[in-house]
Order: C-alpha cells, then sequence, then structure tokens
C-alpha cells in the first residue's frame, strides 16, 4: 500500500524525524532561557545564599582588595566654591526624615572602643577646643545621585592621634544613634580629607544630617559616611556594617 | 548557498572545512555577548535608583532582586569582560589572529564577499567601500573606549581623578557612559540584523567553518 493513499496513510517515525528534532531544540532553548532567566532573577539578590550569591559576595571581598590596593592617601577629593553647594542638600536614610534622630547637644558624649589607649568619652565643647578645618566637596551616593555640600569639623587623623588610637590596626568601626553602623579601612580614616563633622549642611539648628557628630569621608560612597555617630572603636575584625552586611561593597571608596 | 561559501570554495576546495573563526574567537565573542547582555539587565536597575533622565527602566526588565544585587552583578561581569578582553588582545596577537584575520583574510576575502551579500540591504557606490560598515565598525571601537573609561571614572573618580577631569565630572561620566550603552545596543543590533542577513554567519560563529552542505543547484566543488 502506497504511503499516499488517504485512506490507510502509512506513518512512519522517520517521516517526522525533522520536526521531533525541530521540537526538541526549541524545548532545550525555552528551557536553557528559563535557566537563564531564573539565575538572573533570584541569583543574585545577595540573600538567599545560594551558588551565586556565593560566587558575588567573593567577588565583592576581591573588589575590596582591588580597591585598597588602588587607593592613594595623596589623592585628595576635588574641592568647590560656596557657590556650588546644593540647596537643599538631600537627606538619605535607611529610613524616612521624620525618623532622624535629634540628640540634645549638652547630653551628647562620643564613646571609645577597642584599640584606643584613652577611651575618655568625649563632649561637644571639647571636640570644638581641637583644631577645626571645613570642605567644600561632593557627596556621590551608591544609587548614583550625587551632591555639593560643605562640612566643618576635625580632621580625623588629628582625633585620632589625640586619642592614642593604634594607627596599625585594619579597621575603624562607627555605632551611630538611627542604629546605622558602617566601618573603613585605616588609610581612609587617616586621609587628609577624612573629617570628624561638626558643622553640617542646611540651616543652623538643622540636625538631620547627622548632629552633633557625623564621619565625613570624600573618598567614600555616601553611605561610608555615618551620620549621628555615638562611637568609634578600632579594630583588627572587619566590623562590616548596616548596608555591607545586606550585601553592598565594603569598601566601596571614590 | 550564499555568494561569499560559493566564492571561497571556488578559491579553495576545502573551504568548507577551513576554520574561519577560531575557537578563542568563538568564545570570547559569545563571553563577552553573555557578559554585556547581563550586565545591561543589571545596569537597568542602578539607572532606575537614581535615573539620569526622567524615565525609568519598567522594573520587570531590571534583574539583580535590588540596588546591591544589581551592583554586585555587575562588578561581576566586569570582572569577567575584564578577562575575557585580556584573554583576547593577547591571544590575538601572539597567535597572529589580528594580522591573518582581522587585517589580511578580513579586509581582503571576507570584505568583498560581504560586500556583494549586502548589496541589496545597503546601497554604496561601485568600487567603494560599504559605508555603514565602516561607521560601524569604528564606531563600536569608540564606544567601548568611552565605556571602559567612564565606567573607571564612575567607579573612582578621587582615585582617577584626571579621567574625572577629561569627562568633566562624575555625573558627566556617568551621562556617557548611559549614551555609549545605548550606542552599544545600538550596535549590537545593527550587528546581528547583518549577520542574520548573510546566511551561515552565526552558524559559523558557532561550528568556526563555513555550511557544510554543498551547493545543490549549482553542484558541489569538485
Amino acid at each position: 500500500m502506497s504511503a499516499g493513499n488517504p485512506k490507510n496513510p502509512k506513518i512512519s517515525l522517520r517521516d517526522f524525524r525533522p520536526q521531533i528534532a525541530r521540537i526538541e531544540r526549541r524545548l532545550f532553548l525555552k528551557q536553557g532561557l528559563s535557566l537563564g532567566a531564573l539565575t538572573m532573577l533570584s541569583g543574585c539578590t545577595l540573600k538567599d545564599g545560594d551558588a551565586v550569591d556565593k560566587l558575588l559576595w567573593a567577588m565583592s571581598r576581591w573588589n575590596d582588595r582591588v580597591q585598597a590596593a588602588i587607593f592613594d592617601h595623596g589623592k585628595l577629593a576635588r574641592t568647590y566654591s560656596e557657590a556650588d553647594i546644593t540647596e537643599p542638600f538631600p537627606f538619605n536614610a535607611y529610613y524616612e526624615q521624620p525618623m532622624a534622630p535629634v540628640i540634645y547637644g549638652p547630653d551628647y558624649q562620643l564613646e571609645l572602643g577597642g584599640l584606643i589607649s584613652n577611651k575618655r568619652p568625649w563632649r561637644i565643647n571639647e571636640l570644638r577646643a581641637l583644631p577645626q578645618t571645613n570642605q567644600i566637596t561632593q557627596h556621590i551616593c551608591v544609587e548614583g545621585w550625587s551632591a555639593i555640600g560643605k562640612w566643618g569639623g576635625v580632621t580625623f587623623k588629628t582625633f585620632l592621634e589625640r586619642i592614642g588610637a593604634d594607627l596599625t590596626a585594619k579597621y575603624v568601626g562607627f555605632k551611630c544613634a538611627d542604629k546605622y553602623s558602617t566601618s573603613i579601612d585605616m588609610p581612609s580614616a587617616l586621609h587628609p580629607q577624612t573629617l570628624l563633622t561638626l558643622d553640617f549642611p542646611g540651616q543652623p539648628g538643622e540636625t538631620k544630617y547627622g548632629f552633633p557628630v557625623k564621619v565625613r569621608i570624600p573618598t567614600k560612597l555616601g553611605f561610608k559616611n555615618p551620620k549621628f555617630v555615638t562611637e568609634i572603636f578600632v579594630t583588627n575584625d572587619n566590623p562590616g556594617g548596616y548596608w555591607e552586611n545586606q550585601g553592598y561593597n565594603w569598601f566601596s571608596g571614590s | 548557498m550564499t555568494i561569499n561559501v560559493q566564492i571561497l570554495q571556488k578559491s579553495d576546495p576545502n573551504a568548507s572545512d577551513r576554520i574561519i573563526h577560531p575557537l578563542f574567537v568563538r568564545l570570547t565573542q559569545w563571553n563577552s555577548a553573555f557578559a554585556l547582555f547581563m550586565k545591561i539587565m543589571n545596569g537597568r536597575k542602578i539607572y532606575n535608583a537614581a535615573p539620569v533622565y526622567p524615565l525609568q527602566f519598567p522594573p520587570d526588565i531590571t534583574p539583580g532582586g535590588w540596588l546591591a544585587g544589581a551592583l554586585a552583578g555587575v562588578f561581576a561581569k566586569i570582572w569577567l569582560l575584564s578577562i575575557n578582553g585580556i584573554v583576547y588582545l593577547v591571544y590575538g596577537v601572539v597567535s597572529g589572529h589580528y594580522w591573518r584575520s582581522l587585517i589580511r583574510f578580513q579586509a581582503m576575502a571576507a570584505y568583498r564577499n560581504i560586500r556583494l551579500e549586502l548589496k541589496p540591504l545597503i546601497l554604496h557606490g561601485p568600487g567603494e567601500h560599504n559605508p555603514v560598515q565602516r561607521v560601524l565598525y569604528n564606531a563600536v571601537i569608540w564606544i567601548v573606549i568611552l565605556l571602559v573609561f567612564s565606567g573607571l571614572t564612575m567607579w573612582k573618580p578621587v582615585q582617577f581623578q584626571s579621567l574625572a577631569h577629561f569627562f568633566g565630572g562624575y555625573d558627566e561620566a556617568r551621562k556617557v557612559h548611559f549614551f555609549a550603552t545605548l550606542g552599544l545596543a545600538l550596535f549590537t543590533l545593527i550587528h546581528l540584523s547583518i549577520a542574520m542577513a548573510v546566511k551561515g554567519t552565526i552558524e559559523s560563529m558557532f561550528s568556526g567553518r563555513l555550511a557544510q552542505k554543498p551547493p545543490k543547484k549549482i553542484g558541489a566543488p569538485k
């Protein structure tokens, strides 16, 4: 019987092999694509601890080392004129603006901890008695925006020397009144533009930018510049930080 | 059967077996295509976090979960692309590939054949170099250079301050990076369209060889 007979067609698998191959190929491509999509969408949240996450965390630690190697103590961030200052300076935190802590100046004490020889707490008027300086620099946020602001206070290196901090230690950590925390490498802490800030952008009496003490580091991204600092400690164990522990790169230098 | 295959087969009976794209070219090409695609997907989420212009990408086409994930993804792909680029440049120079393929083979043989293929697609006068291709492949080199240097400026505006000075600052480098990325995406579209228009081009970037089947109607080369 011929295959052309419409009443009793002889169906052979061989006749359909090309079509089957095409369908198989299409399925394979489809599965390949959805596998790719899966690793892209769920695989890099830095929160679920899967293989892709582990790889990305390891890459981030490698990027810390590369940035530390690139960091040049002598390279100063560009400074601007009063006319360049961004008004109003943007407020940014992990909470909304009304939640920002308001600290009563006369009661404030800056606590010290870790590898520091004189851990006596400091009051604002004592910090004011140290040599003061100011800077107009660009604040760059990890989100991509930037703003130019003016900050005044004590060169952080001067303060670290005054309190007898171990300058050969690896890290300086910060704890803040808003439950925020962060930490930096010692070379960045000793950079000539790193500032223990007492004067802030905004109107006199405005506290939301970190009153009474902020640490301004123009060689780091914005989130590495802690506001409302209540404790400074020196350590050889990386203390991490609020955002760093969730996956933002720890070094985050500029 | 395509014209370029016939011409090559006439001049060289073993043309269909000859490797026209070495393995390292194919590997680095597809690796960079993959890494760049994924990087641009992540990059859109980073752009959305603080858009340069009053335009945002729809959130469902911006993978990475959240900003930190997208940033980590982009930096991982930067290393993949850097290693890829170094392998491509070093191996290309050491093996003599650039001289053999990019300068001699491509300029003399393939280039003429591709021009014949493109004739119905892109108009150009007789004896002229195809202006579209010339502009396109020169432009992409500059786009990649701009992407690398504007990217380094965004990453380290203080450490690479001479670069930042060149671009006019961090914010300007961001804009350059944004438009260079658009340029690269546009290049990829045109590049892919031409590759798909010339039969056998995409297949040969997988197999390394020109199409295996002999021409049916004109007759297989002896």
